[in-house]
């Protein structure tokens, strides 16, 4: 047996669950498959001491997306941040979490000031030096979405990261286009004859950000850090313009324990209403298969923000309607049936 | 070197010679000549080591200069009117996050009603916004206001605005004399950042500030711009050794030594105005001028020191703020405060929208300033007819339609009576 066959056996192995748990356990990979962040060599870059709110799923995103491009480049990372809770939580001035070069300018620019960031690079001779930006999905789906798609489209070598919770949680929760329909926000209550968001209105960035062709799209969740962490190291190895969106929930805004955070990630392609692809230069190439097919109200019901769902006759009707969504998503995007390897 | 050439494209060569490393454009007349003459020189070669990037709006091209600045690269744009509305909001973030970007501004009137003439408007609306801005009054100015601009922003490490009157200078063909690349390079010596996004040394830049350093930020911003009040006359000077030409600072004056009114103005205007201080003189009046060249920061103490004692002070702008008046005329007002022996300050609002200001105007009003003081702003050539059938019309209709619609069909009207007759 060669080398490569018994890695390639190790990594059919990071499929099986630890008994009670649906976590795969570093022990159990040979070292190379291990985890950036289990690694002592972890860079930190964003590191303890920022002021997120319990379980907060964007905080434990972005720390793991960062250590990876840190280590996929050496450390030769310019992170530009959108406003919003990310910028807020790390940088209470004087105090900053971030242990690596960063620059937060507007709420709607970051894929902008990336894109110069990156020609400052290339001009001063040193393109070894890599730009990430980074928002959430107010700063990314709504405004900062022209920035964002003429970075695409310019095909600049530019990782943008979306943390998606779903909704402006650093002004109050008010719903943006990434918030899903019924959900309730600060603007939409629920309340009236279609109480939460309406179903019929949204914007898929992902499949936005594949239509533009770029290289390298991808979603991805914190239930599934070890998925999280390959695309990213996958998207740094590649140049041009790329994209990954990573599903983060948030307990203040969807009214979820702080302990639920993972759980809630896990449920939300469990159930098929966050499918989790990779797409290249336009086209999907692979989903991630769901292990443990769940209806959707198993992930609707640990949230308050859908709580309004669960009390009548109408309630039950748009939970038919989401799962219909759901399943849509697993039929377009494949998602049951067995993983294929890659 | 002597040159024939359109306005647009000897700035597009002063920038050249300046040596940017990442341009930024987005067009938006009557800038676009100025970043096309910059892309094609990237595109052949002749600009070497720049990054020229093609943005879908202004907002992205001054975020661009933004992150490119950030991480130490010499950074530059150019925008006009409506455009700098649309980048409004990273004109104050280049502003506070003291980020050394040079612009041009090809100034052009701001809608509504749509115009791409020439005024003071997009300029005047960015005034309170931290940047240098410096006006030009000739193709030449332009050449020079901006070799000095790199050199004040990365000295001061804030941004800088170059106003260029759109078409007037923009369009217009010039004879201009530009500087040898090494004269330039011995007078702006390469960028060296005060602040810098480097993985050997990394920091975080705009991290949020509350209220107990929000106003220590904000008055070195402030501090900044005094200084700049200092360093805009010493490098003017710097730059007249070498290049042989007084740019004047941040004034400059003309017939001005014993003259009972002066008259204050900035940009393309200051030629007509000169030709007509010449005649008036020839006439016996006692008349001179002082152009503003650094309007941010405003140059009050030179300006009381000109102004004091003289009877009469005529603000010529090509601009107001709706509602209060001149914005010159208000800031030469303030640099009068509490000034013993203040003249008279008469505002005149002209050349709105690309409105011509001819000398035969200019006459009138210097002369009507003498005799018949006004209080508030005059507004040169003001059509009072179709202003008056207009007013009359909206007191008597309710529903009397859009504004700017109704005055174009009243000229309409007007001309075609003129031809009956």
């Amino acid at each position: 047996m060669t080398d490569s066959t018994a890695s390639a056996a190790a990594t059919q192995k990071l499929r099986f669950y630890q008994k009670g748990t649906f976590t795969v356990g570093n022990r159990l990979a040979p070292d190379a498959e291990r985890s950036v962040q289990a690694s002592i060599d972890r860079s930190n870059a964003l590191t303890c001491g920022h002021r997120a709110c319990q379980g907060c799923g964007e905080a434990l995103g972005a720390r793991y997306a960062m250590d990876v491009a840190m280590r996929a480049t050496g450390g030769n990372l310019i992170a530009v941040n959108a406003t919003g809770c990310l910028e807020v939580f790390t940088t209470p001035y004087p105090e900053t979490s971030w242990q690596m070069p960063w620059l937060h300018s507007l709420f709607g620019n970051a894929a902008a000031v990336a894109t110069g960031v990156a020609a400052a690079m290339r001009v001063k001779g040193r393109p070894e030096v890599r730009a990430i930006a980074q928002g959430g999905d107010g700063g990314t789906t709504d405004i900062g979405f022209g920035c964002l798609s003429g970075m695409f489209e310019r095909n600049d070598d530019v990782l943008y990261i979306c943390y998606d919770n779903e909704g402006y949680m650093n002004t109050g929760v008010q719903r943006s286009s990434a918030t899903p329909p019924t959900a309730r926000t600060a603007t939409t209550p629920a309340m009236g004859p279609e109480p939460g968001n309406v179903f019929g209105t949204g914007k898929n960035l992902p499949r936005i950000a594949v239509a533009h062709g770029i290289p390298y799209v991808a979603t991805a969740t914190v239930a599934d850090l070890h998925d999280l962490e390959r695309k990213v190291m996958k998207a740094m190895g590649i140049h041009g313009a790329r994209y990954i969106h990573i599903h983060v929930p948030c307990p203040l805004g969807w009214g979820s324990a702080s302990h639920d955070t993972i759980r809630l990630a896990r449920l939300a392609v469990e159930c098929g209403l966050f499918p989790v692809f990779e797409a290249e230069h336009g086209a999907v190439t692979n989903s991630r298969k769901i292990r443990r097919p769940v209806p959707v109200d198993e992930y609707l019901k640990p949230q308050r923000r859908f709580a309004h769902l669960f009390k009548d006759a109408a309630g039950a009707q748009r939970v038919a309607h989401l799962q219909a969504i759901a399943d849509h998503n697993i039929l377009e995007y494949k998602l049951l049936g067995q993983e294929e390897d890659a | 070197m002597l040159k024939q050439i359109e306005g647009s494209f000897s700035t597009a060569e002063a920038i050249a010679l300046c040596r940017p490393e990442v341009i930024c454009a987005y067009p938006i007349t009557p800038q676009t000549h100025i970043v096309e003459g910059l892309g094609e020189m990237v595109k052949t070669g002749e600009l070497k080591n720049c990054e020229f990037i093609n943005v879908e709006s202004e907002f992205a091209a001054l975020s661009v200069a933004i992150g490119a600045s950030a991480a130490g690269a010499r950074a530059y744009t150019a925008t006009a009117s409506q455009g700098l509305l649309f980048m409004a909001e990273a004109v104050y973030n280049a502003a506070g996050l003291g980020l050394p970007i040079v612009m041009t501004l090809g100034n052009r009137a701001i809608g509504a009603p749509i115009n791409i003439w020439n005024d003071h408007s997009d300029a005047m609306s960015m005034r309170d916004a931290g940047w240098l801005q410096l006006f030009a009054e000739s193709n030449q100015d332009s050449i020079d206001l901006h070799i000095q601009a790199f050199r004040l922003a990365e000295e001061l490490s804030m941004p800088v605005m170059v106003c260029v009157d759109g078409f007037i200078l923009t369009h217009a063909v010039e004879r201009v004399d530009m500087p040898a690349q090494a004269d330039v390079d011995a007078y702006l010596p390469p960028y060296e950042p005060v602040q810098v996004l480097d993985p050997k040394d990394p920091i975080s830049i705009g991290a949020m500030v509350g209220p107990d350093a929000f106003t220590e930020v904000r008055f070195l911003q402030h501090y900044k711009q005094t200084l700049a009040l200092r360093l805009i006359p010493e490098f003017a000077a710097e730059f007249q050794t070498r290049f042989g030409r007084d740019t004047g600072g941040l004034l400059r004056t003309y017939r001005a030594d014993d003259a009972e009114m002066l008259v204050v103005a900035m940009g393309s205007i200051n030629g007509t105005i000169k030709d007509t201080i010449d005649e008036m003189r020839a006439d016996g009046f006692s008349i001179g001028l002082v152009t503003i060249v650094s309007f941010r920061p405003f140059p009050t103490e030179a300006l009381r020191r000109l102004l004091a004692g003289r009877k009469h002070v005529v603000v010529i702008e090509k601009s107001f703020a709706v509602g209060m008046g001149g914005q010159l005329a208000n800031n030469v007002d303030l640099a009068l405060r509490n000034t013993p022996a203040a003249p008279q300050v008469h505002s005149v609002v002209a050349g709105l929208g690309g409105r011509a200001i001819t000398r035969a105007s200019l006459h009138r009003v210097f002369r009507r300033a003498m005799a018949q003081p006004w209080e508030g702003a005059h507004f040169l050539d003001l059509n009072e007819e179709i202003i008056g059938k207009e007013l009359h019309h909206v007191r008597k209709v309710r529903r009397s339609g859009p504004t700017a619609e109704n005055l174009l069909r009243r000229l309409d009207q007007a001309a075609q009576s003129t031809a009956a007759e």
